[in-house]
């Protein structure tokens, strides 16, 4: 199926673990994203392409594929960023993730990473008098600030190596998500998410190859966030305590 | 690795930085003009800053080399638990006794 400037040949992972290439004719159009490209696929061509997505807007970080090698938001990725006039756009499912069937994966084991990070608020045991005041120039404030825009797309954890090393590795999501909670000054369980953080798989794995915050749809930068449980938790270990 | 495997591996490692680079810069200044095994013996012969030295130095390699081993082998392959322990433990065990038995013959016998 050749290509020629008004279309775009596509290949396009067909089946889960085991599976081959399907290879694709689209027309190109101005400013189509890699997801418009799917859809049209799906819509016009084989309605029996799995794929996942909600908002297309870059919120829901649902759509997150494999795009010519790298991990992308596909929602927010444009063809001409993806591939140049004349190449071929390559979709596959997300690295590290189990293949559900064609583009969709299973993102149980990521997200049973974020609650073995301890990644929810823990409340006080008593409810609080008034509200909690939190400055917005606290530094512990700030370092939440820059890690709480995750929308859990998965692309920090396919971008990866020690999770391809190790499947039991917590990943850069989870990490960061707790790494938010322990610069929340209302949480009420700072030590235990330490403790949780710090295990075998945890935030000490990292070798700060950085491909998470390289690869990052929202430029958050996990790999500082796991900087920070790691001086939190050597902090803890050395005093006994929970550092904020 | 837990946050004990991570403070050893990265203490052992400052004084490792410190340990080779003195333990070079003695070899290439000690032999710069020529040196014999039973010269350097005789220079080390009984004394406590060179066996006070490669003590900790050895020290300092049995602590790192296990811990390093250990994180290579866990991202490597599936080897995970007690028994991977035990190994690297005994692997300490060994690094530290031939290098204390290299010491003593350096510094002592």
């Amino acid at each position: 199926m050749a290509a020629d400037h008004d279309t775009i040949t596509v290949e396009v992972w067909r089946g889960a673990a085991k599976g081959a290439f399907q290879t694709f004719c689209v027309p190109r159009r101005p400013n189509q994203t890699v997801l418009d490209v799917v859809t049209e696929i799906q819509r016009e061509q084989d309605p029996t392409l799995s794929y996942r997505f909600a908002c297309r807007v870059g919120m829901c970080g649902s759509c997150a594929m494999t795009v010519n090698g790298r991990p992308r938001w596909t929602c927010r990725t444009r063809v001409s960023q993806a591939a140049a006039d004349g190449d071929t756009l390559r979709l596959e499912p997300l690295r590290n993730f189990t293949v559900v069937k064609d583009l969709a994966v299973e993102m149980n084991a990521f997200f049973d990473k974020w609650r073995d990070a301890r990644g929810a608020f823990e409340p006080a045991p008593q409810v609080p008098a008034d509200f909690a005041v939190v400055p917005p120039a606290t530094p512990a404030r700030q370092a939440a600030d820059a890690a709480i825009e995750c929308i859990g797309c998965g692309v920090c954890y396919a971008a990866c190596d020690v999770v391809a090393w190790d499947p039991d590795y917590l990943g850069p999501a989870a990490l960061n998500r707790a790494w938010t909670l322990v610069n929340d000054v209302r949480d009420a369980a700072p030590k235990e998410r330490l403790a949780a953080v710090a295990g075998d798989s945890g935030c000490q794995c990292c070798h700060t190859h950085m491909s998470c915050t390289s690869f990052c749809p929202k430029a958050i930068a996990p790999t500082y966030s796991i900087a920070g449980l790691k001086r939190a938790v050597l902090w803890g270990t050395l005093t006994g305590g929970a550092p904020r | 690795m837990t946050p004990v495997l991570f403070l050893a591996q990265r203490l052992s490692a400052v004084v490792l930085a410190a340990a080779v680079a003195v333990h070079l810069a003695t070899i290439f200044y000690a032999v710069r003009g020529g040196l014999t095994a039973g010269d350097i013996l005789a220079r080390t012969h009984g004394s406590l800053g060179v066996f006070a030295f490669y003590s900790v130095f050895v020290l300092a390699v049995a602590v790192h080399a296990p811990i390093g081993l250990r994180n290579v082998i866990r991202e490597w392959t599936p080897w995970r638990g007690r028994s991977l322990d035990a190994i690297l433990i005994a692997f300490a065990l060994m690094l530290l006794a031939l290098g204390l038995r290299a010491v003593i013959a350096v510094c002592v016998a």
